[in-house]
């Protein structure tokens, strides 16, 4: 499939912002100043990318504990996500949810979610009102390859299936669960191969290459779109940080990978790969791809600026938001 | 008037509301056929896509629930037992109890669970269990829990119009129970108790179905020229606490009668509220009568000796009152 230059250059900035926005906040995380936990996905932006390069703004995602990525990629505004990481009121969820729990439902984003395999069943459900509604929304579900042991991942494949939901799972499968190897706790090498359980395709993708990522996804949108129900796309790719930053605080000298292996995989970095490519293909200059880094870092600043200004919430606002009808 | 079961009023109020919201839709195991007659008979008019039968998935499909609400339906989710709660506990209290909230209110979750709760006879303890504590303890959930099958009807109407996720326990082993409830249309509003007898020398609140004994109780006791008024919650959350304390003022004594188990329990909840808040108004202990803390037994003699009755309220009532 030959792309347009504008949507390559559009999932080049996004890519770039889901990075920097992680580099970011690990930064300002490590020195004190962010709350609670931090799970970043450097090193796996192509699939965020490449999966919501083939949604509307309609379609909904549903999203994990590992999610920025998601969330940029399907147009989560940098400002109050960034609020939200630092707990301020002006964040997207008025400082109730944190970096693991960011939504915008505007935007069919029905959110990260803190539980491994929580989503699942979420997404599959989003799909289940669509299709009731007649309408021709699509929902993406994205989670992990350890939530591909969890119970709601069955369950919630199978009921695609067997009611023919316009859902598309999208098992990032960034080779660890926690501190973990997938390999070690998983009974099959390709998680796609699990599809065929449940009477749907199952397909492996490079997930460091954004094209073949979009181009998958949208094969699966389009089948989803026709009525024809559900598929599992395996996106293989690699975590370069750990399961939460600051995890050698706690890790000490216990690892659970080598430095090589990372190096190797930083060799193979989504972004690095995806502008070598493009630019000696001669669709973009450099000039241009540093435009569009240097405009992402901007944008970076001002909400990170955004962030550092904004009041954190009074306390008594704990008690808003319980219910609707109290 | 004419007199209908609790599954009566429950088939009713599904009717009513599927035929008054296109987006409401239900889902569960054996829906379509309705193991308790709940919604048997349904599909014929919505047919099988408003009504649906699901696997044996709890967590899949009440977490497919909390998304459909998520994205706009209205779910009215069938846990058939309140013991398969276990099996979606994440979903429940981690995902539609919370998701509101913790979007800082933008996600909607107007979804409704029906669960069939309590001893429901020689079921043994896997089967038998009330739950609505627990849930009590979850933020973010609404629970109702109504006596009769008129409450039941009102209530589970009211349920299905929030925007909130509440849950509705139905009726255990009083599946033969009947009361006079009207054709036309009517609404309890949750969060509203409501004192189903009136009397003057003790309380007894009474959560659900316990409703019944409790009344069988005040009955008998009347006759000894002991004077009880029943007050019933209705809904757990919110609870009606105006209602709960003007008749323990109006007492001075209060006995809390629930099918639950004594540790951690509802009746734990409404005591210590009403030793908060209404301490002044006593003139004796809190008795409570509750299931005993074991797992419920299989055998019906053991079964009997667990739970709570009208001899074990009769008792209580009369060490209050002397």
């Amino acid at each position: 499939m030959e792309l347009p230059k504008e949507k390559l250059l559009q999932m080049d900035r996004t890519m770039q912002t889901i990075r920097q926005f992680e580099e970011r906040v690990r930064d300002i995380f490590r020195t004190g100043q962010i709350p609670g936990f931090l799970h970043v996905s450097i090193g796996e932006e192509a699939v965020a990318t490449g999966v919501c390069a083939a949604l509307t703004d309609k379609d909904y995602i549903t999203s994990t504990h590992r999610g920025h990525g998601h969330l940029l990629a399907k147009g989560g505004k940098l400002k109050p996500m960034t609020a939200e990481i630092f707990g301020k009121r002006t964040g997207y969820c008025k400082g109730k949810g944190g970096s693991m729990h960011i939504a915008d439902l505007s935007l069919g984003i029905l959110g990260a979610n803190g539980i491994v395999g929580g989503g699942i069943p979420i997404a599959t459900g989003a799909a289940l009102a669509a299709q009731l509604r007649g309408s021709r929304e699509v929902a993406a579900c994205f989670f992990g390859d350890g939530a591909a042991n969890e119970g709601t991942f069955h369950e919630s494949l199978n009921l695609a299936a067997i009611w023919k939901l316009p859902v598309v799972y999208v098992c990032e499968n960034n080779s660890f669960a926690e501190f973990t190897l997938t390999r070690d706790v998983t009974s099959v090498k390709d998680i796609a191969d699990r599809a065929r359980g449940h009477d749907m395709p199952g397909v492996v993708v490079n997930g460091n290459d954004v094209v073949e990522v979009y181009e998958t996804t949208l094969q699966a949108v389009e089948r989803a779109k026709r009525g024809e129900g559900p598929t599992l796309i395996e996106a293989k790719t690699y975590r370069w940080e750990g399961h939460v930053v600051g995890e050698e605080a706690f890790l000490g000298k216990w690892g659970y990978r080598s430095q090589e292996e990372i190096e190797e995989w930083k060799r193979r970095c989504p972004i690095a790969t995806f502008e070598k490519r493009f630019t000696e293909a001669g669709i973009f200059t450099q000039a241009e791809l540093d435009a569009v880094k240097a405009e992402v870092k901007r944008e970076m600043d001002e909400a990170v600026a955004f962030a550092r200004e904004s009041p954190l919430p009074k306390p008594e606002e704990a008690l808003e938001d319980i219910f609707i009808n109290p | 008037m004419r007199k209908i079961t609790f599954a009566q009023a429950i088939n009713e109020a599904l009717r009513e509301e599927m035929r008054r919201d296109p987006a409401t839709f239900i889902m569960g195991e054996d829906v379509e056929v309705g193991v308790f007659g709940a919604t048997t008979g349904l599909v014929d008019e919505f047919g099988p896509t408003r009504v649906r039968n699901t696997p044996i998935s709890e967590a899949g499909f009440v977490g497919a629930g909390v998304g459909a609400a998520m994205a706009g339906a209205r779910p009215l989710v069938e846990i058939q037992i309140a013991s398969f709660t276990y099996c979606c506990w994440d979903q429940l209290c981690n995902q539609a109890a919370k998701l509101h909230y913790m979007t800082g209110g933008q996600a909607k979750m107007p979804i409704t669970f029906r669960t069939l709760y309590g001893a429901l006879g020689s079921a043994a303890a896997q089967h038998s269990v009330t739950v609505y504590a627990q849930l009590m303890s979850v933020p973010g959930l609404k629970v109702v829990v109504p006596s009769g099958p008129y409450d039941m009807k009102g209530l589970l109407k009211s349920a299905i119009r929030d925007d909130d996720p509440v849950i509705v326990f139905e009726y255990g082993r009083f599946g033969q129970l009947k009361e006079a409830v009207p054709e036309e249309e009517y609404l309890v509003p949750l969060g509203r108790g409501a004192v189903k007898k009136e009397g003057k020398d003790t309380t007894v609140v009474a959560i659900g179905i316990m409703i019944q004994k409790a009344l069988a109780a005040a009955e008998a006791l009347e006759k000894e020229g002991i004077s009880v008024e029943v007050v019933d919650p209705r809904t757990l959350i919110p609870l009606d606490e105006e209602t709960i304390l003007k008749s323990v003022q109006k007492t001075g004594r209060v006995v809390i009668v629930d099918e639950g188990h004594r540790r951690g329990g509802a009746a734990a909840d409404l005591a210590a509220m009403i030793a908060d808040k209404g301490f002044d108004y006593l003139d004796g202990p809190i008795k409570r009568v509750t299931a005993l803390d074991a797992p419920m037994p299989f055998s019906p003699p053991m079964e009997n000796f667990v739970l709570p009755d009208e001899a074990k309220i009769q008792a209580a009532v009369k060490e209050l009152v002397g």
